[in-house]
């Protein structure tokens, strides 16, 4: 059984807005290939505001798409198309605190209905530009598809370069077979023997002795601020942040916020975010939580 | 109210006298089987009253023809790797598109390894096409693996029939016959089956515990290597409660095979046209003339089966469901979609798997529950006229991601 929270349970078992909206004036139609969910969303929208007055759903698809649909309909009533525009899915799972990474996507066919219902309104075509793949990553909810452009457009070959670039394969590990097997497919294609070790190689290369010029004692601090800095967006877009307490030789003490505070995943977070800062730097850093300073004095 | 549980594919509760018989075998009965001393020889000797049990209900010639596996799933990896190990000079496999993950994962596996597998076709009703599967068998082939019948729609495959012609051609027969032990009547020595796997908790015993059966003489090498135990063909300690629970499950399985094939058909028969009797678009899934006597796969046009299966379970009911969303991989049913069952009637295919401890008043519970759930759902569905109640006129064509 899914882990579904008390709120996708409460609008499956007692959805809003469900079923056709008289004097409708704008609707999408939208699917999902992957698990063949199904959405139609209508709007009643009163043309001099372009204010939504009134929504309203049907969904052939399991628990957590009607709980979708459900929410979106009530997160968008009063809100302009162009506020409308603005709402994610992730502002839809958050709305029914939170979805099983399985069932991101129902949130994702949500503000494609919406995407769609409004280019219908305005009388433009809409496309559908989004891919899903198979689950590969389910700490991160991160799908195959993502990780094949992102393979692709980076040119990666490693699974360490995968779990950088996406996350992927981040926290519990279990993934990695399966990573190696997308990226194995997609090395093949391009008639290029599958590098799954050799290039850790290179990416450890840049840390040989005399290859980087040392720094001096602010460049560095400059240098760790900016690569912390590059972490930044990744973690506030999972609702947390980071900020740089003190840096004491080796250590590096650091405050994770928001989200990342007590997350399960804190210790994976702050893994990768060392990692990148070996690499960066040249040097074996370790980045740790601020509450160990006190200790370390 | 008392809870309905019609999930008995998935797994069943443990007898209660098997439980009972158990006990001993935690507590004072605790040696092991292997040791000289007395502890160890009272346990050597429940483990082989269980094999001779377990060897009457598959009606095979020899006890030690009776390995105790942790478990279905292994039973099936032990069969296939022990066929592609033993006969290296032959790298092929013919499966069906229908069989358990067990076996269809593993033959996915095997292909990236080089092996060649066949998966034999269905045709809507879930069944092979015989001259098909002729056609495949050659010296090359190491074995077939077919199951006996099907966890999704209860069919059953003409296993016997198709183990006499692998046997013709010098091809080991391996049949996953977790669904239909205990259910139907087996007869082992009369049969050409070289191999066959068992789950316990498909029977009333506990989980953690399979059979693989191999007639005496098949050429086999074992999964793992390590101590005597199963004469070196399973090592490891035997797991001696659970061992002798499905001795006792299968002592039961035997004296209750008759009921599975007349009161228990009788209630999954009246629970099917009670359904169908009121419930429009809707239709039973699977070889109707030859399937399993406790299994009814539905499926109900223009609704999910995760949505139908959570508002079964507010009222008690337990069932599952070929839909893609409850699977935990997203996958829809693959055996849905070999029988080329429709998107949006595979979706809502419901599976009931009764069991011997199930009631008519159950039945009927069930029955008045479910019409009320489909329209329901129905009145939220796109594919759904909900004014004319009946399917919309004009398809509804979403744009597809």
């Amino acid at each position: 059984m899914w882990d579904y929270t008390e709120k996708v349970k409460e609008h499956f078992f007692n959805p809003r807005n469900a079923g056709p909206l008289e004097g409708a004036n704008a609707s999408g139609d939208v699917g999902s290939i992957q698990c063949g969910d199904a959405l139609r969303l209508m709007l009643k929208v009163e043309p001099e505001t372009e204010i939504i007055l009134d929504a309203s759903f049907q969904t052939f698809g399991c628990g957590s798409a009607i709980a979708s649909s459900s929410a979106l309909t009530e997160i968008i009533k009063g809100m302009t198309l162009d506020e409308a525009l603005k709402v994610s899915n992730q502002n839809i799972a958050d709305f029914l605190d939170g979805l099983p990474p399985e069932k991101m996507h129902c949130s994702v066919m949500g503000r494609e209905a919406l995407q769609a219902a409004i280019a219908n309104y305005r009388g433009e075509e809409w496309v559908d530009d989004h891919e899903e793949g198979e689950l590969i990553c389910k700490c991160y909810a991160i799908d195959s598809a993502l990780i094949e452009s992102v393979v692709r457009e980076n040119k990666l070959t490693t699974l360490e370069q995968v779990t950088h670039y996406t996350k992927a394969g981040g926290a519990c590990a279990s993934c990695h077979e399966k990573i190696e097997g997308v990226l194995e497919k997609i090395l093949a294609s391009q008639c290029e023997a599958p590098a799954i070790s050799k290039p850790a190689e290179e990416a450890v290369a840049p840390l040989a002795a005399g290859e980087k010029p040392k720094l001096t004692n602010i460049q560095r601090m400059r240098k760790i601020e900016e690569i912390i800095e590059s972490v930044r967006p990744m973690l506030q877009r999972d609702h947390g942040d980071i900020e740089i307490v003190d840096i004491v030789g080796k250590n590096i003490y650091v405050n994770l916020k928001g989200a990342c505070m007590g997350c399960a995943l804190e210790a994976a977070t702050l893994g990768s975010i060392q990692q990148k800062l070996f690499e960066e730097l040249g040097e074996y850093v370790r980045l740790l939580p601020a509450s160990q300073l006190e200790m370390a004095r | 109210m008392n809870p309905i549980y019609f999930d008995n594919n998935a797994t069943t509760a443990c007898d209660p006298a098997v439980v009972e018989a158990m006990l001993p075998f935690f507590t004072e009965q605790f040696g092991n089987a292997s040791s000289i001393h007395s502890f160890g020889n009272q346990v050597g000797l429940a483990i082989k009253a269980a094999r001779s049990q377990i060897q009457q209900l598959l009606g095979a010639e020899h006890d030690s023809e009776i390995i105790f596996t942790a478990g279905g799933t292994e039973s099936d990896n032990t069969a296939i790797l022990s066929a592609l190990k033993a006969q290296p000079e032959r790298n092929q496999i013919i499966t069906t598109v229908v069989e358990h993950h067990a076996i269809l994962t593993l033959c996915e596996q095997l292909e990236k390894d080089g092996y060649v597998v066949h998966k034999l076709r269905v045709d809507k009703r879930g069944r092979i096409d015989m001259d098909e599967y002729k056609a495949l068998l050659s010296d090359r082939v190491a074995i077939v693996s077919a199951m006996w019948a099907n966890n999704e729609s209860g069919t059953i495959f003409p296993v016997e029939e198709m183990a006499e012609y692998a046997n013709a051609m010098g091809v080991q027969f391996h049949t996953d016959a977790v669904q239909a032990v205990g259910k139907i009547p087996i007869d082992l020595k009369r049969t050409k089956i070289d191999m066959l796997s068992v789950s316990g908790h498909k029977l009333h015993a506990p989980k953690g515990i399979g059979v693989l059966y191999l007639r005496r003489g098949t050429r086999y090498r074992p999964l793992m290597r390590g101590g005597q135990q199963e004469r070196g063909r399973r090592p490891g300690t035997e797991n001696a409660p659970a061992i002798i629970g499905l001795g006792k499950a299968s002592e039961l399985a035997l004296a209750h095979i008759d009921i599975e094939n007349s009161d228990v058909r009788y209630l999954r028969d009246k629970l099917e046209r009670g359904i169908l009797a009121q419930v429009p678009n809707a239709f039973p899934t699977g070889d109707l003339s030859c399937r399993l006597p406790n299994t009814s796969s539905i499926a109900f046009e223009y609704v999910e089966g995760e949505a139908i299966l959570l508002l079964l379970n507010k009222l008690g009911i337990a069932a599952s469901s070929g839909s893609a969303c409850t699977s935990g991989s997203l996958e829809p049913s693959h055996v849905m979609r070999a029988m080329g069952i429709p998107y949006t009637a595979a979706h809502g295919t419901i599976r009931f798997s009764l069991s011997r401890y199930n009631t008519l008043e159950e039945v009927e519970r069930v029955i008045t529950a479910v019409p009320p759930i489909i329209a329901q759902l129905r009145q939220i569905s796109p594919y759904w006229n909900p004014v004319k109640n009946c399917p919309a006129d004009q398809a509804f064509a979403p744009a597809y991601a």
